[in-house]
């Protein structure tokens, strides 16, 4: 059993929302894009980048991938542009765009 | 098959409860239900139950362990009264909204204050928004029934929601009276293992429980939630017909005592109600067309059911064991006139607010109430619709 | 016709009154009987004043009130008489059964004008006789199965010695005490 999370949206009937709002299975967040929320854009600027990954943990939306230990650009379907990574960042390598 | 013995109705309970085997019980003991977290605790201690007594620090700790345990995916019970109940109140919420079912039992006594011990029905008419099933007891036979059938109600796919036993502190749960028991297998046949369709610690299939509602979803959930409570009059009825194969005894939604030709009928629910059916055993003696409806099922609300059967009555004075200070009704009276109105009906209506905190209610007093439905039938003047019995001034 | 019997105990806080009340109906639960139990609860006070009852009938008994007009009224205290009207609603065709070393007749005039049946037991004696300690509750059930005639005194006797054996099953020692004093009891009423 697993609840189908896309059908948990603002236009879903009483009859079909999850009995007392349960979401059945895990990982459900992964479908829900905070990206949609993004005001500033950070960008991965990966000539600077050292592969330090400082930026990874203070993530609060774990949107920076890693794949075999190095950092890929960044996930724009949950990042919500909080900026916290450009502080962590000791090399320049992200830089903050306004309103994109 | 049935085992006679006489026990108080707190006994009764606890001994429903050993019978039921519930996966864990949390509890904080609160006058007049102590005895049932005492009774429970030793079961557990002389090994007579393998279920997992908690012992908390508080009534609302027991109601958010209740929740945790339920979520999790075992049958769980407690046991409150009074202040208790309402120190659980925010959790009560969260049980019915999660869809937890969860039996409590519930032995009523006043809601302080001025401070008192003694049985009326404030603490669980206080809950009656809360989103529970609500079944209440004349005796301590009914209350040991009310909880055998508790789960199979509860737990039904079609319901789905936390259920409150209820019983008169001490007048029914300190009282000791014959009653008759149902062998511990046949309860456990009856009331069968808890397969929940999920649980929260279920490693192949996670869940959240108890996400946050925004707007948009927050009144498709409640009405969901409503939902299931009017299921619970549907089930309460199935379970009771196999209850009765079992039992041999009858339950209903309410149950109508000499009321096929009953010109007044009082409305009541809980212990008082044996009081009535003496009085109105006396009154038809004496050539009054007096009857009873006792409400078994408070919540959800059988409007349409107790309508039908009040279409003969001519006056009908509805018993409130609580005051709620809207200074026109009490729970039971707002709610059996607005059903009659529902259904198109105007019959008089007096509403009596009755046996506050242990106020001991006699067969004359009730039957001082029956003289008010006469008189005001003969007369037409119905006077003061919302009345205090047995009032000194 | 309904054979009810109604049984109101007075007592103080501590003395067994209400055990004494819950005693009887278990005993005349075992003979068959319809029975209720219970006391009037307010908070546990030591030496107050406290009143216990019960409802004894062939039938099913429904009504849940307190018993203002009982059929027997069983003092468990004399000291009593002074501040609680026991004979309240007392039926006078029923009788008042009082522990006291004194007679009915000596009684009788505590009793605010009570014309019925006075009796009177010397439950103190009669414990000190069997039991060697104070414990009023066996020889007042007596009395009161005695006076009010409820049930066969034998079957009385049988049923309390199989419930004196289960309770004090961890000192067989006081049973026969007990039973003694049950007898004695019966002897010396009237």
């Amino acid at each position: 059993m697993k609840t189908d999370i896309k059908t948990q949206h603002e236009g879903v009937k009483w009859q079909d929302l999850s009995p007392g709002c349960v979401i059945n299975g895990g990982g459900t967040a992964k479908e829900f894009n905070t990206g949609e929320w993004r005001v500033d854009t950070p960008v991965f600027i990966e000539d600077k980048c050292k592969q330090c990954l400082l930026c990874v943990p203070v993530c609060p939306d774990s949107s920076i991938p890693v794949v075999d230990g190095k950092r890929l650009d960044f996930d724009y379907d949950h990042c919500k542009g909080c900026g916290i990574c450009v502080a962590a960042c000791p090399f320049d390598a992200i830089e903050m765009r306004k309103g994109e | 098959m049935s085992i006679r013995e006489r026990l108080s109705g707190n006994e009764a309970i606890a001994t429903a409860m050993r019978q039921v085997c519930a996966d864990v019980m949390p509890a904080y003991p609160i006058t007049p239900s102590t005895e049932l977290p005492q009774y429970f605790s030793s079961f557990v201690a002389n090994g007579e139950t393998d279920t997992i007594f908690v012992p908390v620090e508080s009534e609302h700790s027991a109601m958010s362990a209740c929740i945790g345990s339920e979520a999790a995916g075992a049958r769980t019970m407690s046991a409150t009264s009074s202040c208790g109940l309402a120190f659980m109140w925010e959790m009560l919420y969260v049980a019915a909204s999660n869809r937890l079912p969860i039996a409590l039992a519930v032995v009523n006594r006043a809601l302080s204050g001025p401070i008192n011990i003694n049985c009326d029905h404030s603490d669980a008419m206080g809950a009656r928004d809360a989103g529970w099933i609500q079944i209440f007891a004349e005796t301590n036979q009914e209350a040991y029934d009310n909880f055998v059938q508790a789960y199979r109600i509860a737990e039904h796919p079609d319901v789905k929601l936390p259920i409150m036993i209820c019983q008169d502190g001490f007048i029914t749960s300190h009282g000791v009276q014959n009653i008759e028991l149902l062998e511990d297998d046949v309860v456990k046949n009856f009331v069968g293992e808890y397969y929940p369709e999920s649980w929260l610690l279920n490693p192949e299939h996670p869940e959240a429980v108890g996400p946050y509602t925004n707007p948009p979803y927050y009144m498709e959930a409640k009405y969901g939630q409503l939902q299931g409570l009017i299921n619970a009059k549907k089930v309460a009825l199935e379970v009771a017909k196999e209850f009765k194969e079992i039992s041999g005894r009858e339950y209903g939604l309410f149950e109508e005592y000499r009321m096929e030709d009953a010109d007044y009928v009082m409305v009541m629910m809980g212990s008082a109600a044996g009081t009535c059916k003496d009085t109105v055993d006396m009154l038809r003696e004496e050539g009054i067309k007096a009857g009873l409806l006792k409400i078994r099922m408070f919540r959800p609300f059988p409007g349409e059911e107790i309508a039908e059967a009040l279409k003969g009555a001519k006056v009908i004075a509805c018993m409130d064991r609580t005051e709620s200070y809207n200074s026109q009704d009490g729970p039971i009276g707002a709610d059996v006139k607005a059903a009659l109105f529902n259904a198109g009906m105007a019959p008089k209506v007096l509403n009596y607010v009755y046996g506050l905190a242990g106020r001991d209610v006699t067969v004359e007093s009730l039957a001082s109430v029956f003289e008010d439905m006469k008189t005001v039938d003969e007369t037409g003047e119905i006077g003061d619709t919302y009345r205090y019995l047995d009032l000194r001034g | 016709m309904k054979q009810l019997t109604e049984i109101r105990w007075h007592g103080r806080g501590g003395q067994g009154a209400k055990t004494a009340a819950l005693l009887l109906a278990d005993v005349a639960f075992s003979t068959g009987m319809y029975v209720q139990g219970f006391p009037e609860y307010g908070p546990e006070r030591m030496g107050a004043p406290i009143t216990a009852y019960n409802r004894l009938s062939d039938q099913e008994v429904r009504v849940h009130s307190n018993i203002y007009y009982p059929d027997y009224v069983v003092v468990v205290d004399e000291t009593l008489l002074e501040s609680v009207d026991v004979t309240a609603g007392l039926k006078k065709e029923g009788a008042i059964i009082v522990n006291t070393p004194k007679s009915a007749d000596e009684i009788r005039p505590l009793l605010k004008g009570y014309e019925g049946k006075v009796v009177t037991v010397d439950a103190r004696k009669i414990s000190v006789e069997a039991l060697g300690r104070y414990f009023p509750n066996s020889p007042m059930l007596a009395a009161v199965v005695k006076v009010s005639g409820i049930m066969d005194e034998q079957k009385f006797l049988d049923e309390m010695e199989a419930s004196y054996k289960h309770k004090f099953a961890h000192k067989p020692q006081v049973i026969e005490g007990n039973m003694n004093a049950l007898k004695m009891t019966f002897a010396e009423v009237e």
